[in-house]
């Protein structure tokens, strides 16, 4: 099958890539463009481990197309930090120790930031429903959520 | 001092900047071939006809193999070479490894695996424990008996009884990274595996063997797993051995990953039990006799069942002094996947029969539960009141913690207050019910094959004084890596950044055991300490003679070495030690002392000390939909003196979550022929951000390891997975509210088992 000439944008970088029609934006990332962050934990959008937005929009970048990303604007965990400067959901979430394995993390941060960006004074209920689509099989999910909490207090205090 | 402070995981800045590199982020050749297995679609036959031709002509396929083809031994079982690696003919599981495809990409190696045309003389499979045992299909020659007393005798002279039976369901590991491995060619036949593994000496070993080389023709190297739980104990012998395999044979590095789909059809899971008892006690609740019956589902390979069975037969007593009790485990070999370890290795099972039977006297005799667990207690060490405090395999409980930690949780969680209010709150509501338990844990430490409670370590200090940590323990997220450096650290007084952690790799630290157990801080943190102070001393008698000092006096603290009256930076005495010839290399090694242990008899010293743990757990029912929500949990555990409270308080959380988990949502499901239904997350639901208990209050207990072991710290990674008992045991306590009906729920209790025990207890049907 022939490749698709695609252009877009990740994490603010204007990127060209070739890809396979059936290949997903998941495969893209991590196979073509070196970008590892986003895991694959399911392949089938039921573990929230390569999320990832698309113009905003928080999705699993193994439903995505490769091609879909053509003319949007796609950001990944590895676009969250400002050079060496983490974002405060970063440091939230080495502070509380709201990881273990790690595998679901960048997809959890991705998936915060995006409720954060909607919604910045998130009640404890309405953040742990936003993320009930990112598994995680080691925390038990209480650090994460106060780790989003406490994040989104000290990004309301900054604002 | 590092030890005991709240450091975050090592890879924790890695992990949020999406940069900890798994297998799979590897960065691989260009040329690196891909590899997918081509599975069984039945459950037990025999292969009448293979025909790949469509597999070999799919596009980007570079090599095919049956096992024909393979170089040395077709086997990658961890014990009785039962485990092909490649079908040999004879099908045991639906889902078994027929064929090896090496493809130019992952989804091309996938694609073509599918391509098989393979045809069967399908034999009638043995898909349950009863077919099983009517079946004679056992490991081992007859069932395991343990016992202590007349345990028959004792429940027929009994004042009362209670008898039942139950169904304890299995569980997936759905650790997130799926099983994984690249083997890279190396010269002269050699080969580096990179793999996710608890075990890199285990994969080194049958890596030699399938390729008929000797253990030092390969080298394998772990940094990090994406969750392991004791799935990645012996199932990723399968990819590192294929990988292998190929790289030598094509000269091209091989990567294997498993899709999740593969990972849950292909891999073990934890062993399910069907569990029958037989309890007899008088009329204040004190259990005389008890018999268990375990039937352990066990699998098509034998894997490390007989321990993980044997371990389940060393927790039938839990937190109990039982006068007579007698324990029948029947090991069974059906056509399943092979049930492999899972965190806790059996002791959560039994743990699970004794709380059932706990429930169900309590329900009998109409008193409080707590009140009941108390009364059967081990005596605490310091107000010995029984004749007998032995375990059912003869082993004393001399550090026997719950009575204080029970005393302390039932206060801070407020339990009889609350227990009072639901009561009040149940009468008044008919659809929805609430329910509270408490359960308490104590679990074994040592691996109960002797041999493998030892560890080493190798430790260097560099001439500008930066040291490099490696031991033979793997970090699978549980933070161990963080707490033995936190032990080098402070060995040497210096700050955590002078210590690089390093990967875990079978060139520095041979003839490793695999990280389970809960072993991995006691065995490896000693085994660091040893070689520590090995460099101190030989460090302090260089440096005492070049000041006229006594050597025992050299101190090393606060990122200094105190000799004599002189304050040396370390990484200055680091210098001039080396400038003085001295070694700065040095390896450790530890065995655990004081074990002892017959498994065939039953008898002797198994485990070194106990880990305890308590926990409440509050739900509420819904009659008509069987749907419930952990509404509250309060939890108190034992870790010790903590080597570092926040990765422990960690642990303890994720344990309790996934051992409620495993009792209530995560439900293996098999059709009549064998195929596992439940394949993904879309039909095997793990708990979610959204399961998690609304209020959720964990500490650790203040105290100490009675147990000479690394700075008086216990074991935390599987004790508290055993905690999640109380979930369902709440489960059981709200569906009690239904009716007078004793409830006799299964596991999991699923909302589908809630609403059938409701309408058991409410109508009798």
């Amino acid at each position: 099958m022939s490749k698709v000439h695609v252009t877009t944008s990740i994490n603010g970088d204007s990127t060209e890539y070739l890809c396979d029609p059936r290949e997903t934006l998941l495969d893209v990332l991590r196979d073509q463009l070196n970008l590892t962050g986003a895991k694959e934990g399911c392949g089938t959008g039921d573990c929230g481990a390569c999320s990832v937005t698309m113009d905003d929009r928080l999705v699993c970048s193994c439903l995505v197309l490769g091609v879909e990303a053509e003319g949007k604007e796609i950001k990944t965990v590895e676009g969250i930090a400002e050079g060496e400067t983490l974002h405060p959901l970063q440091r939230k979430f080495i502070e509380h120790a709201a990881l273990q394995c790690g595998v679901c993390t960048p997809g959890i941060l991705i998936a915060a930031k995006s409720l954060l960006e909607k919604n910045p004074d998130p009640t404890e209920t309405e953040v742990r429903y936003w993320l009930a689509g990112n598994l995680c099989r080691c925390t038990g999910y209480d650090k994460i959520i106060r780790a989003v909490m406490d994040a989104a207090a000290e990004m309301r205090e900054a604002a | 001092m590092s030890v005991a402070k709240p450091l975050p995981h090592d890879a924790a800045k890695l992990h949020v900047t999406g940069t900890a590199r798994y297998i799979d982020d590897i960065p691989v050749p260009a040329d690196c071939l891909h590899l997918a297995f081509g599975l069984s679609t039945i459950a037990k036959g025999r292969i009448t006809a293979m025909d790949l031709d469509a597999v070999r002509n799919s596009p980007g396929v570079v090599d095919v193999l049956t096992a024909d083809d393979l170089p040395a031994e077709n086997d990658v079982s961890p014990s009785i070479h039962d485990e092909p690696l490649l079908s040999d003919g004879s099908v045991h599981y639906l889902g078994q490894p027929l064929f090896l495809v090496a493809a130019t990409s992952h989804r091309a190696a996938r694609v073509a695996a599918s391509k098989g045309d393979v045809t069967y003389d399908e034999e009638e499979a043995l898909l349950t424990v009863e077919a099983a045992l009517q079946a004679n299909s056992r490991f081992e020659d007859g069932p395991r008996i343990y016992s202590k007393g007349d345990a028959a005798a004792a429940i027929d002279g009994a004042a009362r009884m209670v008898e039942g039976s139950f169904d304890l369901g299995g569980q997936e590991h759905f650790y997130l990274e799926s099983q994984a491995a690249m083997a890279m060619p190396q010269e002269s036949g050699d080969v580096l595996v990179a793999s996710s593994t608890q075990h890199p000496t285990e994969i080194q070993h049958k890596v030699a063997d399938g390729l008929g080389v000797p253990m030092h023709s390969v080298r394998v190297e772990t940094r990090r797993m994406g969750g392991g739980f004791g799935g990645k104990e012996s199932q990723g012998n399968a990819l590192a051995v294929s990988c292998a395999i190929v790289a030598v044979k094509t000269g091209r590095a091989a990567k294997m990953r498993y899709d999740r789909d593969d990972d849950m059809v292909i891999t073990g899971k934890r062993h399910a039990f069907k569990i029958s008892y037989r309890a007899g006690f008088d009329e204040e609740g004190h259990l005389q006799g008890v018999e268990f019956l375990h039937l352990v589902n066990c699998g098509w390979a034998q894997d490390l069942s007989l321990p993980v069975a044997d371990r389940a037969m060393l927790h039938a007593d839990n937190a109990y002094a039982i006068p007579a009790i007698r324990i029948e485990s029947h090991r069974l070999k059906t056509n399943l996947q092979s049930f492999t370890a899972y965190r806790g290795f059996g002791g959560p099972q039994g743990m699970v029969g004794i709380e059932r039977v706990m429930d169900h006297v309590a329900h009998d005799l109409g008193i409080d539960p707590v009140e009941l667990r108390k009364r059967n207690y081990y005596d605490a060490p310091d107000n010995r009141v029984r004749a007998d405090n032995t375990t059912p395999y003869g082993q004393e409980v001399i550090d026997f913690e719950l009575h204080g930690m029970t005393d302390k949780l039932l206060d801070t969680s407020n339990y009889a207050t609350r227990k009072a209010e639901i009561a009040e709150w149940n009468a008044k509501n008919d659809r929805l019910k609430r329910g509270i338990a408490f359960s308490p844990v104590k679990f074994g430490i040592s691996f109960t094959l002797t041999h493998l409670n030892q560890a080493g370590a190798l430790v260097h200090i560099y001439q500008d004084g930066s040291v490099h940590l490696n031991h033979g323990g793997t970090e699978m997220g549980q933070g161990l890596f963080q707490k033995v450096a936190q032990v080098a650290a402070s060995r040497f007084g210096i700050g955590m950044h002078l210590v690089k952690i390093t990967a875990t790799d079978t060139a520095k630290v041979p003839n490793t055991s695999a990280t389970a157990a809960s072993s991995g801080a006691d065995l490896n943190g000693m085994a660091v300490k040893v070689a520590c102070d090995t460099l101190r001393d030989r460090m302090a008698a260089y440096l005492s003679e070049q000041h006229q000092c006594d050597a025992a006096s050299v101190r090393f603290e606060g990122g200094n070495v105190h000799v004599g009256e002189n304050v040396i930076p370390f990484e200055k005495a680091a210098a001039q030690c080396y400038q003085g010839r001295i070694s700065l290399s040095a390896t450790g090694f530890y065995k655990t002392p004081k074990l002892k242990w017959d498994r065939i008899k039953g008898e002797g010293r198994p485990f070194f000390y106990f880990s305890y743990g308590a926990a409440i757990t509050e739900v509420v029912t819904d009659k008509l939909t069987g749907e419930y929500r952990i509404l509250r949990t309060d939890i108190l555990h034992d870790a010790g003196a903590t080597l570092n409270p926040v990765l422990d308080i960690g642990q303890v959380e994720g344990a309790y979550v996934q051992g409620a988990g495993w009792l209530t949502t995560e439900e293996l499901v098999w059709n009549d022929k064998g195929r596992l239904a439940t394949h993904a997350p879309s039909t095997y639901k793990i708990p979610a951000c959204s399961d998690r208990p609304d209020v959720f209050n964990v500490d650790l207990w203040d105290g100490k390891n009675r147990e000479d072991t690394i700075y008086r710290s216990k074991a935390v990674g599987e004790p508290p997975f055993n905690l999640g008992i109380s979930a369902w045991l709440a489960l059981s306590d709200a569906v009690g509210a239904y009716g007078d009906a004793y409830p006799a729920i299964n596991a999991p209790a699923t909302s589908e088992e809630v609403w059938r025990s409701i309408r058991r207890v409410s109508d009798g049907v």
